[in-house]
């Protein structure tokens, strides 16, 4: 080969290095591997999790709790759906948080969590959840992790946008999106435009025990309402709600309710509303519904049914609410760390629009009305707006904020999540997830006080991401770094139910103030045994109790004898143990509900029905010693009518 | 000086037995008092309980140990007579408080050895789960030991330690006092 040859081959070389190198870099990856994103998600067996993020299970009717930035799931919270692992829902003490004016319902379709706040931050004391299918509001105590209140929503037909809150958890909100006969009544369809009302809810929530009572229902135009939050800062007082179908159709949705250019962000302000409730400009109206609590004392839970709500009419009350017109059939509307903006996501418009709050307080004092509907004023769009982004990709549907002058919204149609900067408006980055991105989270992200170092991206589809499952696939949580200038994927995993939208906090809010075991000596359930000299049976009638107690590595009794069909048998189990992660389970041979596990220190009851004779033996199912293997016991079962007295060791 | 610090041992334990384990990373422990015994934390001791009759240990009821009723006279003798001594006693009375006190303190320390000879010897072996061969639980009156899979660690806590303290101090007088004899 001569010098010529070599030089132009040595030059084809270099070109070629240069183009692979660029074409590399044009792929988005990092050239040596993923490495760096692996050692920014390893969390090294024993550390802890920076984050907690809690993720709805949509249709699972559950929480998830997962550790960010591992993605680590460690528990998932029963909330509207029975639980046969741990008993929720099927223990005596249990069945009464799942009871509504339907009566017990198995299941719900969980979308929305919303930590508590205090002064606009999270404080993690509660996490409220919406149940869509048969209107509830759910709220876990943080310290236990446990569903302490479920509230069902009178007047209402799909709870979608709900629990939001506001800044001092003063409320958490509830808007109706199927709009329904008020009271419920026997109508035709066809008479959507007359007899359909929509209602905005406002439950109070105590600021001590969290304890959720409805303050008060707005009666609103029966359009769909579809998401919420509340304002803060300066717009503290204030409630936003996103609309679609104001063209009011009751069939075929997905044309006729997509034809007007602009539905509504509904503007109330709620703090004039307590001002005319005080005025007594509330309706008690009929409104049954049931209010199921949780005691850790007892632990039991009480339903109570209330008659009716106090409703408030527009008509009635000028100035509670204001219509801000945004394109096209909104979905989410989020408000930014200052207060100041109201973010609206066009699902099927091409662009986000942000109204200014400060803008809107001035148009509604200047009178910009272009008009009205169902007697509530319409802003001039014009006179609101703050500026819109374009080139925000397809199907712009939710925004969180990083509290560095950025928001961050997910666009489902493109599957993407784009980031672009308050106040100028322009797209500064963006990046794909892995597929139709729904809601996105960053820890704080729609709060005051955003932390913002991660974005969670929560995927309604994952197709070819995981080893397959046949044609029922999980759905999928993509952690996004957001640090820097740009985003980076960091981690992809899949997850329980639908993680339809997450919150996120600080694992330091809560982890240090979790409870480990209920005491013993503040038992107060009415079947407890705290002592093992109180362990006893008793018959009544043709029920039977027997007060049980469980400790390392017996139960006690364990054998009983002088049961007989046709009885009900009440197994009260107490936990003796006072030791952190020592539950014991119970399980009884043909039991027609679940398991008990029953925590440190607490009592739960298993029904059980005996169907055959003979002697039948029960069990601890969690591995709780070495002893576990001996925890049994048996109960005799006798011919109905036998005269066996009951006995027991 | 040295008596007074004895009040102490009414506040701080004596003694202190900590034990670790894999599911116990945390530790689980016991403060022998003045007058009872209780966990480092709220349930300690019933727990330490527990994991002890798998292998037939005695439980801890702290009700049941007599010299735990007698030791807050006998220690409350010893700080009024000390405190007596200080202040107008001679050097003879000095010598037989110490004399005393310290035979207090090594028949405490024997008695201690035995009760912890007891409870790691005298196995129910007719209840526990657990029998290994040869196997004892005596926990160390001094140190750390591993049994199964439990690291024990017993040491003087702060009362023992103010004690200790104190019959230093006494010796440290009776030393002085009899230096000054010397020379005088």
């Amino acid at each position: 080969m001569n010098k010529t040859m070599t030089r132009v081959v040595g030059v084809i070389l270099v070109i070629a290095t240069f183009l692979l190198i660029s074409e590399c870099a044009k792929q988005d990856k990092p050239l040596l591997g993923s490495g760096d994103a692996a050692s920014a998600v390893y969390v090294a067996p024993g550390d802890y999790d920076e984050f907690y993020a809690f993720t709805s299970g949509g249709f699972s009717g559950q929480m998830g709790v997962y550790g960010l930035p591992s993605g680590r799931l460690f528990r998932e919270i029963p909330v509207f759906s029975l639980d046969p692992e741990n008993g929720y829902g099927f223990t005596e003490e249990t069945k009464g948080m799942l009871q509504t004016t339907f009566g017990q319902i198995p299941w719900d379709d969980a979308h929305h969590p919303e930590l508590s706040q205090t002064d606009g931050v999270t404080d993690g004391r509660w996490i409220f959840i919406n149940a869509n299918n048969t209107p509830r509001v759910a709220r876990i105590d943080l310290k236990t992790f446990e569903t302490v209140e479920i509230i069902e929503i009178p007047n209402s037909g799909g709870n979608h946008g709900s629990p939001f809150i506001t800044q001092n958890t003063e409320y958490v909100v509830a808007s109706t999106r199927f709009s329904v006969p008020i009271p419920q009544r026997d109508v035709s369809i066809d008479t959507y435009k007359e007899n359909f009302d929509g209602t905005l809810t406002f439950i109070k929530v105590d600021p001590d025990d969290g304890a959720m009572n409805i303050a008060f229902q707005i009666i609103v135009p029966g359009y769909d309402y579809d998401l919420a939050h509340a304002g803060k800062g300066p717009s503290h007082g204030w409630a936003f709600f996103t609309c679609y179908n104001t063209e009011q159709a009751n069939t075929l949705l997905e044309v006729n309710a997509s034809k007007n250019d602009k539905d509504f962000i509904a503007a109330v302000n709620w703090k004039l509303a307590e001002k005319y409730l005080a005025e007594g400009k509330g309706k008690t109206r009929p409104g049954e519904h049931y209010s199921n609590r949780m005691s850790h004392s007892t632990h039991m839970s009480t339903s109570t049914l209330n008659k009716t709500v106090v409703t408030l009419d527009p008509a009635d009350c000028p100035g509670l609410i204001y219509y801000m017109p945004t394109p096209k059939s909104p979905h989410g509307v989020d408000i930014d760390p200052s207060g100041e903006y109201i973010v609206g996501g066009g699902k099927l418009a091409a662009v986000v629009s942000v109204h200014s709050f400060s803008k809107m307080l001035k148009a509604i004092e200047d009178e910009k009305f272009i008009g009205e509907a169902g007697g509530i004023p319409v802003l001039d769009y014009d006179a609101t707006i703050a500026g819109e982004v374009t080139n925000v990709g397809l199907g712009p549907l939710h925004t969180e904020f990083d509290g560095k002058g950025y928001a961050y919204t997910s666009a489902f149609i493109t599957s993407e999540v784009v980031k672009w900067k308050l106040g100028t408006w322009e797209v500064v980055d963006r990046i794909p997830t892995y597929y139709s991105l729904g809601h996105l989270m960053i820890p704080g992200g729609d709060s005051r006080k955003p932390w913002g170092k991660y974005l969670v991206g929560l995927n309604k589809m994952t197709k070819d991401r995981y080893l397959s499952t046949g044609p029922e696939l999980a759905h999928a949580a993509q952690l996004i770094d957001i640090s820097g200038e740009k985003m980076k994927l960091l981690l992809d995993f899949p997850t329980v139910g639908e993680p339809h939208y997450a919150q996120g906090i600080p694992a330091d809010l809560i982890h240090p103030h979790t409870t480990k075991i209920y005491e013993l000596e503040h038992n107060e359930h009415p079947y407890r045994a705290i002592t093992e000299k109180e362990a006893r049976v008793e018959r009544d009638g043709n029920e039977v109790h027997v007060y049980m107690t469980t400790i390392r590595t017996h139960f006690k009794p364990d054998n009983i004898e002088g049961i007989k069909l046709g009885d009900v048998v009440y197994f009260h189990v107490t936990n003796l143990e006072q030791d952190w992660d020592i539950p014991h389970g119970f399980a009884m041979q043909g039991a027609r509900n679940s398991e008990l596990l029953i925590m440190p220190g607490a009592t739960n009851t298993l029904r059980w029905e005996p169907q055959k004779v003979g002697v039948f033996p029960f069990y601890c199912t969690d591995f709780c010693s070495a002893l576990h293997q001996e925890m049994q016991g048996y109960v005799r079962v006798s011919p109905k009518g036998s005269k066996l007295p009951i006995s027991f060791n | 000086m040295g008596a007074l610090l004895l009040i102490g041992t009414y506040i701080f334990p004596l003694w202190s037995i900590t034990v670790a384990a894999p599911q116990y990373p945390e530790g689980l422990g016991v403060y022998i008092r003045i007058n009872t015994v209780d966990g480092h934390s709220k349930n300690d001791l019933k727990n330490l309980n527990i994991v002890n009759h798998y292998i037939g240990m005695q439980e801890i009821v702290p009700e049941s140990i007599p010299e735990l009723k007698y030791m807050p006279g006998i220690v409350g003798f010893f700080i009024v007579s000390g405190l007596l001594v200080a202040w107008k006693g001679g050097k003879k009375t000095l010598y037989v408080w110490l004399a005393l006190f310290s035979i207090l303190a090594v028949v405490g320390l024997i008695d201690f050895y035995l009760w912890n000879y007891d409870f790691g010897h005298n196995l129910d072996t007719e209840h526990a789960a657990i029998q290994i061969e040869g196997m004892t639980y005596q926990p160390p009156l001094f140190g750390t030991k591993t049994m199964l899979n439990f690291v024990t660690t017993s040491l003087p806590s702060g009362g023992g330690i103010l004690a200790f303290i104190s019959i230093f101090m006494g010796y440290l007088a009776a030393f002085l006092s009899w230096r000054d004899k010397q020379t005088v």
